[in-house]
């Protein structure tokens, strides 16, 4: 590993980094120790808190919340990447009148947080007295906002094809719905696929948000399962469960995206286009 | 319009009370995932393994969870450890610790942005460690991490609102108190956008100028 912040150690930087490498290893044994004590004195391990687990009827009610958590998310996925698509297209347009509109409607709903969407979609409905699913609720918020996102990353990912390529299109005579289709997209589409699918990571792990207005997701289904006093209220168990599907879920997107990006980076058929970056911490959180 | 500005007037200590708690909160937060994500962020770049993998664990697990699943363990599951906080101390730790996984990437891309090359011509001419660091490196790493970590901020300032789930009066429990007093929703949703718009735009707009200004002399 090379890193413009340190040498290669000598003999006694490398003394120094094995004693401090050692030291950090029991500070973070000792942090893992303590949290280990804390479950075990208050009961955590106890197998009641854990034995509804093993019942079919919990397990269905945790496959139930998936399957809700999963489909919110298809819908939406599916909904948002086509509105990315509309307004991606409408940014790119060269009339002012498809893309000022476009503009303000991609950077508005950025700014707004996603909950307050969601609540357009559940309180309004409500008070109106129409009956709205609240899976409507949140697929409505997830699409608005995610969407949004989706048309960022589809316009940049347009955008990093490299000026020779529509050049090139126009001067053997394409129109410009010719470029777009035949050169830019076959070549952007490349370069955004993991940005895509990692937007998709961020959207699956909104849908968590369902449980402020309870709709029965994993988290939803996790306070059912955590607040059965027969069980001994076992809270952090079923959370701790619930979480592990998550990250199983996510950790599996997550690869999958950083393989696709491996591979576009690894193997390049076009060297007209730089890959939307992936590690991109300001679109994820 | 005079509906619309009603809503606004009648509820004001509403409003009032729930954006300063939303600003509160994403003050405390903002500090606190700037100091943990800063020392994540240090621990990923560090010579010593130990350390490299314990930030790289953390950003894992955490980038992976949802941030409304860090809210209820703090609130429903850890009072069972019989560890007592507070809501709103929850929803400030809920917030940091959530946070700091991101501000950790943005720090550890920020010092990966600078070549090696650099520190390697600043000690040929004889410069100290200190002055490496804090004449070369350090300047040239806070230009890439500075535009970066304002739109982490601005992602948390928006990510707030989610404590309104756990009973925290913020803005965006405004609603669920509108809706006891029955006030038309749509337009309690249009003045909390536009609380949000106000706050978040001088940061979308000092942002923008950060990233083109300083992007022009890399």
């Amino acid at each position: 590993m090379s890193s413009a912040l340190y040498d290669l150690p000598g003999p006694r930087g490398r003394r120094r980094n094995a004693l401090i490498g050692v030291l950090a290893t029991v500070a973070i044994l000792g942090l893992l120790a303590f949290v280990v004590y804390r479950f075990w004195e208050t009961g955590q391990f106890e197998a009641r808190r854990w034995e509804q687990f093993k019942f079919k009827a919990v397990q269905r009610e945790l496959l139930e919340g998936l399957w809700f958590t999963l489909k919110a998310a298809g819908i939406a996925a599916v909904l948002a990447l086509l509105f990315g698509a509309v307004f991606a297209a409408g940014r790119l347009s060269d009339r002012t009148l498809l893309r000022a509109p476009s503009t303000t409607v991609v950077e508005l709903f950025r700014a707004i947080p996603l909950l307050i969407l969601i609540f357009f979609g559940y309180y309004v409905p409500l008070q109106y007295g129409w009956s709205i699913d609240k899976m409507w609720a949140l697929i409505i918020g997830l699409t608005l906002y995610n969407g949004s996102v989706l048309a960022e990353i589809f316009r940049a990912g347009i955008n990093a094809v490299a000026k020779g390529q529509s050049e090139a299109a126009y001067a053997i005579g394409m129109r410009k719905n010719q470029v777009l289709r035949l050169i830019l997209l076959p070549q952007a589409f490349r370069a955004m696929l993991p940005a895509i699918v990692s937007q998709l990571v961020v959207l699956l792990k909104d849908t968590a948000l369902g449980f402020i207005i309870t709709y029965p997701e994993l988290l939803t289904v996790g306070k059912t399962i955590g607040g059965r006093l027969a069980f001994g209220l076992p809270y952090v168990p079923s959370y701790l469960v619930i979480a592990a599907i998550y990250i199983t879920l996510c950790g599996m997107l997550s690869v999958l995206a950083w393989w696709l990006q491996r591979r576009m980076t690894r193997l390049p058929k076009s060297k007209a286009v730089e890959p939307v970056p992936l590690t991109d911490a300001t679109r994820q959180i | 319009m005079t509906e619309f500005l009603r809503v606004l007037t009648d509820n004001w200590s509403l409003f009032a009370d729930g954006f300063s708690n939303t600003v509160q909160l994403f003050l405390y937060s903002a500090v606190g995932s700037l100091v943990l994500g800063t020392l994540l962020g240090a621990f990923r770049v560090s010579p010593i393994p130990a350390l490299r993998w314990f930030g790289a664990t953390y950003v894992n697990i955490v980038r992976n969870t949802p941030l409304t699943l860090v809210f209820a363990f703090l609130v429903f599951a850890v009072p069972k450890l019989d560890v007592n906080i507070d809501y709103f101390p929850s929803a400030c730790i809920a917030l940091t610790v959530y946070t700091a996984a991101f501000v950790c990437e943005v720090v550890r891309s920020g010092v990966n942005t600078v070549a090696p090359g650099q520190a390697e011509a600043a000690r040929a001419i004889g410069m100290t460690f200190d002055q490496v660091l804090g004449q070369v490196i350090l300047p040239q790493a806070v230009r890439a991490m500075v535009p970066p970590l304002m739109s982490v901020m601005i992602a948390m300032l928006k990510n707030t609102t989610i404590a309104a789930g756990f009973s925290v009066l913020e803005a965006g429990a405004i609603p669920a108190y509108m809706s006891e007093r029955g006030e038309p929703q749509f337009i309690v949703l249009i003045w909390i956008t536009i609380g949000f718009l106000i706050l978040i735009t001088p940061l979308v707009l000092l942002q923008r100028s950060l990233e083109r200004k300083w992007a022009v002399s890399r």
